[in-house]
């Protein structure tokens, strides 16, 4: 199978590998796929005061197409807003990795990590809003 | 080995998938060189010269690669390669005694060629019977035994397995074909100049060769067929009769040739060529072992060839590693399957969970692969795991003492 050379290199340099503070408040976790498929992405967001996103980490059971997609993505949620990081769609991803047809569904499973990412960081703040009140 | 120099370039990637396909040996080119030019006859000309030396060639051939197996040079027949072998086999004795027969008994670990032809029988009235393996890759000669019936026409059970490389007891599995009067037959494509075979010691029925397995040429296998007693099949391809009528078209010689000097080259060297190989296997495996923790061995490591290794790197995704070690030519399952998705059927049947066939690689070693090669190829498995361990989240819930069937994860 031939991979386009950003794909490639995203597998070979991925971008934002690790972890943060899945219990901290301004973090945001999404964990997706699963292992008898062959992928799992971990995707993380902290969200800054300001409502953006200050970092984004990745981490990726899964294909080469499926570790360049989760590393696409932590790169292009930096400096979003969530809402604005909530419309990347994974045609875009798939686009831009060029990724042949049978690999699509990475590109789905890294929009999918992103709106779960997001839908933890939303639910953890509207709790601390409860708890506020 | 300097053969194999002249083959390969330095800028190719090391080549650890023999159980796919081997380079043929340079050997074995030499003696087919002949026959694509001025031996061209027609090996069935019997009025002339050409036809007499090409038959001879052919000849010949026929008893190298009996002698390889301890046949008869009259039950070997050429097919064009161990796929035919095995259509002919198992669709050939069964529709012969199709009157008489409609039941046969294989494997759920056997090749798609004979999973297909079985299927195909299926299909038209046969009744066919799936023996389960263990979790070391083998079955269970009681199942066996339990499974055949006065119906069954034909037992096909492969000699060593293209996936794990283990070896079935066949001397158990002919004693017992042959103690309920039932046909056996192996597809013997992984088997043939690996390890010892012996029809008559094995009670073996009819065996398929394939040539490009023992550094042979692709197009070319064999097919033994049992004399005495002897089994009758319908052909798959009808014409000029030639191969006993099991199979006609005319021969090509320099094919022929190739396999026989394939088989003879097999049968010298094997016994040195063996202990060279599990040398290499086990430095392998040691070298794994040495650096990476949770790495398990599928199938049983005793009874397997020691050209094979099929290991699961847990929570490591196939695929992905494939991706790194560019260095290296390795697959994932069998060549046939290397474009699909699907984790190995094989590895599900010893009961490996899905989620660890994903994490699985074969690696073959062969005639031609050095102590360095493997020492190179362990260096790099072990970076290129490390590494896409550092990025698995698997890998960190399994550090951090999660278990990870505890987790409910989404089905995609």
């Amino acid at each position: 199978m031939a991979y386009s050379d950003k794909l490639i290199d995203h597998y070979e340099n991925p971008r934002n590998i690790g972890s943060l503070d899945k219990a901290a408040d301004d973090v945001g976790t999404g964990l997706v796929g699963a292992p008898a498929c062959g992928d799992v992405m971990k995707l993380q967001i902290k969200v800054g005061a300001d409502g953006l996103i200050e970092d984004a980490k990745f981490k990726t059971f899964g294909c080469g197409s499926a570790i360049a997609s989760s590393s696409l993505v932590t790169e292009w949620v930096k400096g979003k807003t969530i809402d604005e990081a909530e419309t990347i769609k994974n045609t875009d991803i798939a686009k831009h990795l060029a990724l042949p047809p049978v690999k699509i569904h990475c590109s789905v499973l890294a929009e999918d990590a992103i709106k779960a990412a997001i839908a933890d960081y939303r639910a953890k703040a509207a709790k601390k809003d409860e708890a506020a009140e | 080995m300097s053969a194999f120099n002249q083959i390969r370039r330095n800028d190719q990637p090391i080549y650890l998938d023999y159980q796919a396909t081997t380079p043929m040996d340079p050997r074995v080119l030499e003696a087919m060189m002949p026959y694509f030019t001025h031996k061209f006859g027609n090996p069935h000309s019997r009025s002339h010269a050409y036809g007499w030396e090409a038959e001879e060639g052919v000849e010949k051939a026929r008893g190298q690669v009996a002698k390889l197996i301890g046949a008869d040079d009259k039950e070997v027949i050429f097919t064009s390669g161990a796929t035919e072998s095995n259509n002919l086999a198992i669709r050939g004795v069964a529709e012969f005694y199709k009157d008489r027969k409609n039941h046969v008994v294989t494997t759920v670990t056997e090749h798609k060629c004979v999973l297909d032809t079985c299927r195909h029988l299926e299909q038209n009235g046969f009744e066919v019977t799936y023996l389960p393996v263990q979790k070391n890759g083998l079955i269970d000669l009681e199942e066996l035994r339990a499974a055949i019936t006065d119906k069954t026409v034909v037992v096909s059970i492969m000699a060593v397995n293209n996936e794990i490389g283990v070896i079935q007891p066949l001397a158990e599995i002919g004693k017992i074909c042959r103690e309920k009067k039932v046909f056996f037959h192996t597809d013997a494509a992984q088997a043939a100049g690996k390890i010892p075979l012996d029809v008559e010691a094995m009670n073996i029925d009819m065996m398929s060769i394939s040539g490009h397995k023992i550094y042979g040429p692709k197009g070319i296998g064999a097919l033994y067929v049992r004399r005495k007693p002897r089994v009758r099949l319908v052909p798959l391809i009808v014409g000029g009769g030639q191969e006993r009528g099991f199979r006609s078209g005319t021969l090509p010689t320099p094919l022929c040739v190739g396999l026989g000097e394939a088989a003879e080259i097999c049968m010298k060297e094997m016994d040195a060529e063996a202990v060279r190989l599990k040398k290499l296997q086990e430095r392998m495996l040691k070298g794994l072992h040495a650096k990476l923790p949770e790495i398990y061995v599928n199938g049983d490591l005793e009874q397997r060839i020691p050209g094979n290794l099929n290991i699961s790197f847990a929570h490591v995704e196939g695929e992905s590693l494939m991706m790194g070690i560019k260095g290296l030519s390795v697959s994932s399952g069998s060549a046939c399957t290397s474009a699909s998705l699907e984790p190995s059927y094989v590895l599900r049947a010893l009961g490996v969970e899905e989620e660890m066939a994903h994490t699985s690689l074969r690696i073959g070693l062969g005639r031609f692969t050095t102590e360095q090669e493997v020492d190179t190829a362990v260096a790099d498995l072990v970076h290129h795991v490390t590494k896409l361990r550092e990025m698995s989240p698997l890998w960190e819930m399994s550090q951090e003492g999660v278990d990870i069937k505890s987790i409910e994860w989404a089905a995609h």
